[in-house]
Formats: structure tokens, C-alpha cells, sequence
């Protein structure tokens, strides 16, 4: 229960309450770039949303097993040469960005190339944004976050497993196209709209994402409110019985 | 048009060709790290040494460079250097790194590195694209002064932590906050606009 409750967080967290875009800043290059039209930016937030869960489930695994302070692949190769205490103490964790961005790069690499032979249709509709991807700093943001959450962290428990990595991936993913969708909505409609010559592009299309991010903020403190209203039974498992519980079944 | 020199190139960076105002490049840092002067300067700084070697790397091998593979190699050699001013930031000054967090290693995919290895340092010797490097990165790091600086002004009455609006200021915290940033930049990306308007139009006249 407490797990679900969990995962609920972090969807919600990641899509809504700390947004990638109106909260983190990250993306904003294609926010500004490629919101022009709204199937174009359904397009893009697809296309992001898909390579994120895959770079996620890599850096994780990669994270887990190779590079964090302990992990069971390096220690034991590591143990073929060197004495048990010493191999308990090999970090590879200095390596985990030119890790990360190699699983990027390499998962749109394969991403373009599979849907390029079994789905051309979908290929067509966003193949052409998957090589902005590479440099897209969402998905790298996502594998530093997966990241923070293993490596330094010294309680087992805390630390996150495959499946709350892959909902951050899918969430923050949802929360971007949903960013980047309503931002093309509103531009759409913008292009009718007489703005003063300085202000055309790209300056009102910060303006109008400053204003939704103060919409986004509605959202703050939401996260805790849920955390409060879910968790009741450890709550009343706490307080001191103040009445005997008169509607126990008769035998 | 014929190829600008080192001079020029390093001219041609902090204003008429600068990172932030005029490519819109690098803006996911631009708009971050803008809540407090001395987070914006000591990104500026990361973004100038990883700049300066990753273009000078970049240059020293480009007659190794293959095209189909050069894209590789730049994020790899960023990537590196990215590694080694993260490691520089948390051993000398701990606390400026817990508060950037995640966006030193996000430097990795500035667009403005990448770009500039691929504009300038894989055509050009050494010496070219140090300077090219220095412009560009000190273009960058005005742009997220004078940002940081209406925020931080505006949003705390505070420059630099001395306070230089009166007491009695209202704090404007919306823009210190996540909006303040959006608000402020195209706000400042439209007087931009504005002034050059301005400015082509004299020239014509």
C-alpha cells in the first residue's frame, strides 16, 4: 500500500506538482521551438515521452548494477584481481554522465531505426524529431534524477527500484507533451492576435509560459496533501483509542 | 563573406552574435540557475572552462574527426570536461554545488558547446577557437547576470546579497520564483528586439 502510494507521488509529482518544463526549466528548447502547431508538439512529446522510459530503464540498470558504490556486476569482476575489501570499495560513479548520454544517443539510435522498419507510419509522423532528442535535456535530466536516488543514498529501502524509475520516466514524459501541447494550443491562437513586432517569436511565447507556470504553481503542496488524506491507517493506528469500538459484530 | 578572425570571432560572441539574446541557445540554464547572481556567475564560470577545453580538444583533433561520427565525439569530450567541473565545484565550493544540482551535468546537452564545436572549432586551429570559446561563454554568462540581476533585484531588493532597494520594498517573489524567470526573459528578449529594431532603423536613415 505504502509503495502504491508512493508511485502515486511520483506520477503525480513528475506530470503535474514539478513539472519539467514549468517547474525544472528543462526542454525548454523545443518548448520555444517546435510548439508551433499542436499535432507537431503531440508529435514531440510522444517521441520524448518514449526515449525517456527507455534511457530510464538503462541508466537505472546501469545505475543499480555498474556504477553506484557496491554494485554487485563491478564488484564482481573486480573481485577477479583485486582482494574482497578493496573491490567492495570500487566507484564507478564518476562515469555515470558519459554513461548516461551514451544511452541516450545509442536509445534514439535504435528507437529511429526500429520504428523506421516495423512501424513507417509513426516513424513518419515523429521520426523527424528523434534526433533533436539526443540533446534534449529532459531525458538526461530524468536519468540524474533516477541517479540521486541510488547513488548517496545509504538506506537500501529508500532506494528507488525499476518500477519508480520507469514512473518518473512515463509521468515526467505525460507532463512535458502536456506542457508542450497547451503551449501550441494557446500559440495557435496567438497568430491572430495583434503583438506588438518586438514581442513576436519567441519573447510572448516565454510571457505566455511564465503565465501558465503560475497556473502550474496551483498545484504546489499537493503532493503532501494526498500524502496526508492516503495514509490514515498509520495515523489512527496511532491515536489512543478514544472510545471502545461500540460497533464490533455480536456473536 | 570571408572567415572572421580570432579577434572578431571573440567580439562577435558577447554581443551581436550572444549565445542567449540572439541564438536562444542554452536557455533550459539561462533560466534556472537566473533565481541569484552567484549561482548565474558560477554557471557562467562552468560553462566557460568546460567551453574553452571542449572546443580546444575539438580543435586540436579535427583532422581525426569523421563526419558521421563527429556528434559522437563532441558529446563524449563534453561529457568529459562536464565531469571534471563537477568534481572541481563539489570539492572547492560544496555548498554553490548542492544548489545547482542537477544543472552542471545538464551542461553536457547546452546547445551552445555542442554548436560551437560544430560552427567553429572542428574548421578552425587552435588559437580561433580558444577565442571563438571566450566570447561565446562570457556573451552567456552577461546574459545570465543581467537576468539574474532584475530577478534578484526585483525579487528580494538584494544585488549580490547587499541590499539596494529601500526595506520597505515588497518583495516581489514571483520572480524569484519559476514564472519570474519566463516573465523576465521575454521581457528582456522583447527590449532586445526593441533596441536593434531601433538601431537598424538609424542606420538606415
Amino acid at each position: 500500500m505504502t509503495y502504491l502510494i508512493d508511485i502515486l507521488l511520483i506520477a503525480l509529482g513528475a506530470a503535474l506538482i514539478n513539472n519539467f518544463i514549468f517547474y525544472y526549466f528543462v526542454g525548454i528548447c523545443p518548448f520555444i521551438g517546435v510548439s508551433r502547431r499542436v499535432e507537431m508538439a503531440f508529435g514531440m512529446g510522444c517521441a520524448v515521452t518514449f526515449v525517456m522510459t527507455i534511457a530510464a530503464a538503462i541508466s537505472w540498470t546501469m545505475t543499480r548494477f555498474v556504477l553506484m558504490p557496491g554494485a554487485p556486476l563491478t564488484q564482481w569482476i573486480a573481485g577477479w584481481w583485486l582482494d574482497p575489501q578493496t573491490a567492495a570499495g570500487v566507484d564507478l560513479s564518476i562515469l555515470s554522465y558519459i554513461v548516461y548520454i551514451f544511452a541516450i544517443a545509442a536509445s534514439v539510435q535504435f528507437v529511429e531505426m526500429y520504428l523506421r522498419r516495423f512501424f513507417p507510419l509513426l516513424y513518419r509522423s515523429f521520426g523527424v524529431f528523434l534526433p533533436l532528442i539526443t540533446t534534449n535535456c529532459a531525458i538526461l535530466f530524468a536519468c540524474l534524477t533516477i541517479m540521486s536516488r541510488l547513488v548517496g543514498v545509504d538506506d537500501p529501502a529508500a532506494r528507488w527500484d525499476l518500477g519508480q524509475a520507469l514512473v518518473l520516466a512515463i509521468f515526467g514524459g505525460l507532463g512535458f507533451t502536456l506542457a508542450i501541447v497547451i503551449m501550441a494550443g494557446i500559440r495557435e491562437e496567438l497568430e491572430a492576435c495583434d503583438v506588438p513586432t518586438p514581442f513576436r517569436g519567441a519573447p510572448i511565447a516565454l510571457i505566455v509560459g511564465g503565465i501558465l507556470a503560475m497556473a502550474f504553481m496551483g498545484f504546489t503542496g499537493v503532493d503532501n496533501g494526498l500524502k496526508t488524506a492516503l495514509t490514515p491507517p498509520a495515523v489512527v493506528a496511532q491515536a489512543p483509542p478514544t472510545e471502545p469500538p461500540s460497533g464490533a459484530p455480536t456473536p | 563573406m570571408s572567415t572572421p578572425s580570432a579577434g572578431q570571432r571573440f567580439i562577435r560572441g558577447i554581443l551581436p552574435e550572444n549565445p542567449v539574446y540572439r541564438q536562444m541557445l542554452g536557455l533550459c540554464a539561462t533560466l534556472a540557475v537566473t533565481n541569484n547572481l552567484k549561482s548565474a556567475v558560477t554557471m557562467g564560470a562552468a560553462v566557460l572552462f568546460v567551453l574553452v577545453c571542449a572546443n580546444l580538444m575539438v580543435s586540436l583533433i579535427r583532422h581525426l574527426l569523421t563526419p558521421h561520427l563527429r556528434i559522437v565525439i563532441f558529446t563524449l569530450t563534453i561529457a568529459t570536461f562536464v565531469t571534471v567541473a563537477d568534481r572541481l565545484l563539489a570539492a572547492f565550493l560544496y555548498p554553490m554545488s548542492k544548489a545547482l544540482g542537477p544543472y552542471i551535468p545538464l551542461i553536457i546537452v547546452n546547445c551552445i558547446i555542442i554548436c560551437r564545436c560544430e560552427v567553429c572549432a572542428a574548421k578552425q586551429g587552435p588559437l580561433t577557437a580558444v577565442a571563438d570559446a571566450l566570447g561565446q561563454s562570457i556573451g552567456f554568462t552577461l546574459a545570465l547576470v543581467s537576468l539574474a540581476a532584475v530577478r534578484e533585484i526585483l525579487g528580494t531588493g538584494m544585488w549580490f546579497g547587499f541590499r539596494v532597494l529601500p526595506a520597505a520594498w515588497p518583495d516581489w517573489v514571483i520572480m524569484v520564483l519559476p514564472p519570474g524567470a519566463f516573465l523576465t526573459f521575454g521581457l528582456l528578449l522583447g527590449l532586445t528586439n526593441w533596441i536593434s529594431a531601433q538601431r537598424a532603423g538609424k542606420e538606415e536613415a
